[in-house]
């Protein structure tokens, strides 16, 4: 990155801590705190433990959805991409829960299995399966056939096949269902916390709203926007590059 | 025959059904053809006469045929080794990673470092195939397939649309590697001079429905092939004595 795009990038995160600082400032109300008020009660909550240990159960949350939902997700996708008569018989599935809101999904859950972490948890799933299926089996579609004659006359395992042929072709299908699935899961899963967690981001955010505290709220929010970039540049990027080595 | 057939291909009938708008195409019928341990049989034809399908059969990827291939003894599961007109390498994969690729966990390090050599590809083993020029990704297609050590080497064109000095020179490193490790080899080509060049024996297909025109044994020692003149007159030769061939080519 050129010294002249770091300028940039930092000289317009300041702006935006400076429009708000004077839009505090000229508003002075309680529900439109500061940014140095904001870091504080982040400071506080990190101290006394709260911040952490909803963070982490809303993110473990998220990574046990996440990760069930991306892997029934996949291979229901290449099964659909691969058989047509699947693919015909299960797309007005698709489309239905692909068009239910995610309340409904939320509250249906709540209302079948009771306030429970299963029922959490498959809400989210439910939400989040069908967009990985459509993406993967797209992206299974476009499997280019030259190559897998090439690995069938050279009988290749089914397991090389799966993994050095069919796998490296669905890599950026899976980054994008990952990148997108992530920014749906996580406001998906404040909900489901709002409306039948006792604890985790979304539990504590119905606390707040109730107190009028939006200085919590904003920590809070900043905490979890952070650990998502986290997720991107520490993990989705290097992963990204890994597989994309070989591009020019 | 003096030697044992290594390939007995016997191809009663091979149909695409109709789809459609499309009717039904026949493609092959009653094909026959025998070859010999380490042979090298080029097919010559006109473009669109099925070669390719015949190639799809023999290598086993196309099942739906009348017919029966044997490659070596039924017991064993024959080898193939298949080089295609588009070279079809993983891009994904370095030039060494895509002929390990098609090798057992136990691979011949040292089988895969001569064939590099030989094709002049040493320098280029840990390049990506986005790297390489349409000649070299064609010579990797060709030391993937004798990487395997194949009982039947299957070639689809691999020298069309190449320049002509690169075709050659891809050519003779293909003679060179061929005589330094024979193999049974099965050689599509629309190309006459370059069939005279690699086969003993020449196989004429006519148009679709395909079946064999006439065949041929080339009489010319492998040491006097790289004599331009030879080929020239050989293929003269030829064209006077089977008038039929011109409509092949």
């Amino acid at each position: 990155m050129s010294l002249r795009k770091i300028f940039l990038s930092v000289f317009s995160l300041l702006a935006l801590l400076l429009i708000w600082q004077v839009l505090a400032t000229s508003l002075n109300s309680y529900t439109f705190p500061a940014p140095m008020l904001v870091v504080k009660v982040f400071w506080q909550a990190c101290l006394t433990g709260q911040l952490p240990y909803h963070l982490g159960v809303t993110l473990l949350r998220l990574i046990v959805s996440f990760s069930i939902a991306m892997l029934l997700g996949c291979a229901i996708g290449i099964a659909l991409g691969r058989k047509r008569d699947l693919d015909v018989f299960f797309d007005n599935w698709l489309v239905v829960f692909l068009n239910v809101p995610a309340l409904v999904t939320i509250i249906l859950c709540y209302v079948w299995f009771g306030l429970v972490e299963s029922a959490a948890i498959l809400a989210v799933v439910v939400n989040k399966l069908p967009n990985v299926i459509v993406t993967i089996r797209e992206g299974t579609r476009t499997l280019d056939q030259d190559l897998m004659d090439m690995a069938k006359s050279y009988r290749l395992s089914k397991r090389k096949i799966f993994f050095e042929v069919i796998w490296p072709q669905l890599h950026p299908f899976m980054m994008g269902a990952t990148r997108t699935g992530i920014a749906l899961i996580w406001k998906i899963i404040l909900v489901v916390e709002l409306l039948g967690r006792s604890n985790g981001m979304g539990y504590q955010l119905h606390l707040f709203f109730q107190m009028f505290d939006v200085a919590s709220i904003l920590a809070y929010t900043l905490a979890f926007v952070a650990v998502i970039q986290l997720i991107e540049i520490l993990i989705l990027k290097p992963l990204d590059q890994r597989a994309l080595r070989w591009r020019r | 025959m003096a030697s044992v057939s290594l390939v007995n291909i016997n191809i009663v009938k091979k149909n695409f059904p109709a789809v459609s708008q499309a009717t039904e195409h026949l493609a092959i019928i009653d094909f026959n053809l025998n070859i010999r341990s380490n042979e090298f049989v080029c097919l010559v034809g006109p473009s669109g006469c099925g070669k390719t399908t015949l190639l799809n059969i023999i290598s086993g990827l196309d099942q739906n045929f009348e017919g029966e291939i044997t490659i070596g003894s039924a017991s064993v599961k024959s080898k193939i080794g298949y080089v295609f007109q588009n070279p079809r390498l993983l891009p994904w994969r370095t030039v060494r990673e895509n002929v390990e690729l098609v090798l057992d966990r136990f691979q011949n390090a040292s089988l895969i470092d001569q064939l590099l050599e030989v094709m002049q590809l040493t320098k280029f083993q840990h390049v990506y195939p986005e790297r390489l020029s349409l000649g070299m990704s064609r010579r990797v297609g060709i030391i993937r397939a004798f990487a395997v050590n194949p009982d039947l080497l299957l070639m689809d064109e691999p020298f069309v649309s190449l320049d002509p000095p690169t075709a050659r020179q891809v050519r003779d490193l293909l003679m060179v590697l061929w005589q330094n490790r024979p193999h049974t080899v099965l050689f599509v080509t629309h190309d006459l001079r370059e069939a005279i060049f690699l086969a003993d024996r020449l196989i004429f297909l006519s148009a679709a429905p395909m079946g064999v025109v006439t065949e041929i044994t080339v009489p010319i020692v492998r040491a006097d092939r790289e004599n331009d003149q030879a080929i020239e007159s050989f293929r003269q030769k030829l064209l006077n004595d089977y008038p039929a061939i011109k409509q092949l080519l």
